[in-house]
């Protein structure tokens, strides 16, 4: 037990430093950032927000990290978090209560999953090419169902999902945090994880070897739908309405990048959901950095893309590799310090990088 | 029944004399469902020409300029008497508006404006975002009357011209007033969850109390902001004054509930200038102004603004 924890922190450690790097930064532009207060029965302060609007890129990227691991990607899950709004708000109108709503909502997100699936797995589409469908498509269903207009709500239960608190927290981080750890968990404690990581390796072979991988490939999908139905709910909860037109839009990319900053390959095989949970709270503080810097928007693609090519560049494994050298020889040349942790070289990039 | 109540109204329209409006058939080529003003704008348009006994022929171009292009070709093959045109985008129109003009068919161009030559339309009919702006800006001064007062600023999508103009009108509003200061400023998006989300960091960033008003330059973001407002204790429209841009229904149900002060409108009616501009061009040869520019109503809390939602929200917003 210790041991996996262990492995997985030492796992997610650059994500870490990277994370503290650029909370640091938040901390130069608006210095109270870290000031947490206890105010109108809620948590308070821009730490909370950092969580609070993490969460949608945070639940989509816990189904994208298994997709990506089988070597597959979802356009689609914009489209479905525009859909599942839809389907929840919709439902509420009707006179529903808030489970029915939820629970229709994450019906239908599950559905979509099922169709990119059985593309993938079945009719053996390539992944991007399959999820485009929906991604085209969706918003189009999404605006069907809320015939064009921002369908607004006002039951308390619903919205409660997305603005209210439970002991002082926000909900949504609550949500996406509970859901992170139990999927974390069902793929560690169980081999799960492990034939995921075998299909995204050499699928031909993990079915050689008795992996049923059609069906595990639409688990998987389907597990990406019901996370992106989720998020979509949220969002839809927290401004008390569905906005087919904006919801979720482009967070597909923002939930691929947070894969991609977690360290996980895109060409599959071995994934860290909690690596990508951490890459959608980097996301999530860049933006923050945007905001509390009150530099004219004109900038805001500027700086976060500065940032994020930073982030990459230093993960790139040359990079890793230039920086473990320079450390090597520094150390040879006299310095006596202990061996270096594998993370180290890292964590001295990252200082360079501020 | 619906028909029938409609042939019922066209044919007692019709009845006095109007006889030239009577064989009037006009097409209309409209960009696509892109928001609820649009829809709205499509529902204002067809109750504009079924007033008028107008036989209106509706495209629906999806947002796309090649389907636009055809809807004008089939127009003119159908030999309509106008055309009204909501471009979806500003160049690429010469061609079409040429064959238009050979055809003798007049175009009117509604809501937005084409980069071509002016005498290929008879007269475009659009709001001044400028002026929108302005009203905002002078609203806010009045309101203020000279106390000291910090504003934050909820911008449109960076580089819009809905953005960049509604920012110049306001800042050209409050121009000499040096009690209102705009201490922060960024981009909502045009949508109520960006909206929300950068009221939230303005709150945190300049302390509620530091805020005096905000100004979005929409009604949705202005509507996101309301409940960040809400969730940091505060009271919209008391503790932090809210003035937005557009007119949309569910602004004024938060100004009916005192969660919004004042509201400009950007009319979904482009088409009744418009076809008065037309029937006047038909009957009497009286060419329009090549600009007709609607009028910019501002709303404020002594409208009777519960009134304005149940009678816009049908509108399909």
């Amino acid at each position: 037990m210790t041991h996996g924890l262990q492995a997985t922190l030492r796992r997610v450690a650059p994500q870490l430093m990277i994370l503290a790097a650029v909370l640091l930064l938040n901390v130069i532009v608006f210095p109270d950032f870290f000031r947490i207060e206890f105010q109108n029965g809620r948590l308070f302060g821009n730490l909370v927000d950092v969580f609070n609007r993490g969460a949608p890129t945070a639940l989509l990227c816990i189904g994208m990290t298994l997709v990506i691991a089988t070597r597959g990607i979802d356009l689609s899950v914009g489209a479905v978090m525009a859909i599942a709004g839809a389907t929840a708000a919709s439902l509420v109108a009707d006179g529903s209560g808030w489970v029915t709503a939820l629970l229709g909502a994450l019906a239908v997100g599950v559905l979509c999953g099922l169709w990119n699936g059985v593309l993938v797995a079945v009719l053996r589409i390539q992944p991007i090419v399959a999820t485009l469908v929906l991604m085209v498509a969706g918003r189009g269903i999404a605006q069907l169902i809320t015939e064009g207009t921002i369908l607004t709500f006002v039951n308390p239960g619903l919205i409660h999902l997305g603005a209210g608190t439970v002991l002082g927290v926000p909900t949504p981080i609550l949500i996406w945090i509970g859901l992170g750890a139990l999927i974390t968990l069902g793929v560690r404690r169980t081999a799960l994880g492990m034939l995921v990581e075998a299909i995204g390796i050499n699928e031909s072979s993990s079915r050689l070897a008795g992996i049923n991988s059609r069906v595990l490939l639409i688990c998987v999908y389907l597990v990406t739908g019901f996370c992106a139905a989720l998020a979509g709910v949220i969002v839809a909860a927290d401004i008390k309405g569905a906005d087919a037109n904006n919801a979720g839009l482009w967070l597909e990319l923002d939930a691929i990048l947070a894969v991609v900053i977690g360290g996980n390959s895109l060409l599959g095989g071995r994934f860290s959901i909690v690596a990508s949970l951490i890459g959608a709270l980097i996301i999530q503080s860049v933006n923050s950095v945007i905001l509390l810097s009150g530099l004219p928007p004109e900038f805001n693609l500027v700086i976060k893309a500065l940032i994020i090519i930073a982030i990459l560049v230093i993960q790139s494994p040359t990079v890793k590799h230039a920086l473990y050298i320079l450390r090597a020889s520094a150390e040879s040349a006299g310095v006596d310090t202990p061996a270096a942790s594998a993370s180290a070289p890292l964590a001295k990039s990252t200082e360079t990088a501020r | 029944m619906k028909l029938k109540s409609l042939l019922i109204a066209s044919a007692m329209m019709l009845a006095p004399a109007s006889v030239m409006a009577a064989d009037l058939t006009i097409g209309f080529s409209q960009i696509g469902s892109e928001s609820g003003w649009r829809a709205a704008e499509t529902t204002v348009t067809k109750q504009e020409a079924e007033k008028r006994g107008i036989d209106l022929k509706f495209a629906d171009a999806q947002q796309k300029q090649e389907n636009q292009i055809k809807a004008i070709r089939s127009f003119i093959a159908q030999d309509v008497d106008a055309i009204l045109l909501a471009p979806v985008v500003a160049t690429g129109w010469d061609e079409v508006l040429e064959e238009a003009k050979d055809a003798e068919i007049p175009v009117l161009l509604l809501d937005r404006t084409v980069d071509a030559s002016e005498d290929l339309y008879l007269t475009a009919v659009t709001s001044d975002l400028v002026h929108e702006g302005e009203v905002a800006g002078k609203w806010l001064v009045e309101e203020m009357a000279g106390k000291p007062c910090n504003v934050v600023e909820l911008q449109g999508t960076t580089g819009s011209s809905p953005a960049i103009d509604r920012k110049k009108g306001f800042e050209q509003g409050i121009a000499g007033h040096d009690n209102l200061k705009i201490i922060r400023s960024q981009t909502g998006d045009f949508t109520r969850s960006q909206g929300k989300v950068v009221m939230e960091s303005f709150l945190k960033a300049e302390g509620g109390a530091n805020i005096c008003a905000l100004y979005a330059h929409n009604d949705d973001m202005a509507v996101g902001a309301i409940q960040a407002i809400k969730e940091a204790g505060l009271k919209p429209g008391q503790d932090i004054k809210i003035v937005s841009i557009d007119s949309v229904p569910d602004i004024h149900l938060a100004m009916a509930a005192g969660e919004a002060n004042a509201t400009i409108e950007l009319t979904p009616n482009m088409a009744g200038p418009a076809l008065d501009a037309l029937e006047a061009y038909l009957s009497s040869g009286t060419t329009p102004p090549k600009w007709i520019q609607t009028e910019s109503r501002l709303y404020t809390l002594k409208d009777d603004n519960q009134a304005v939602y149940e009678a816009k929200k049908g509108l399909g917003y």
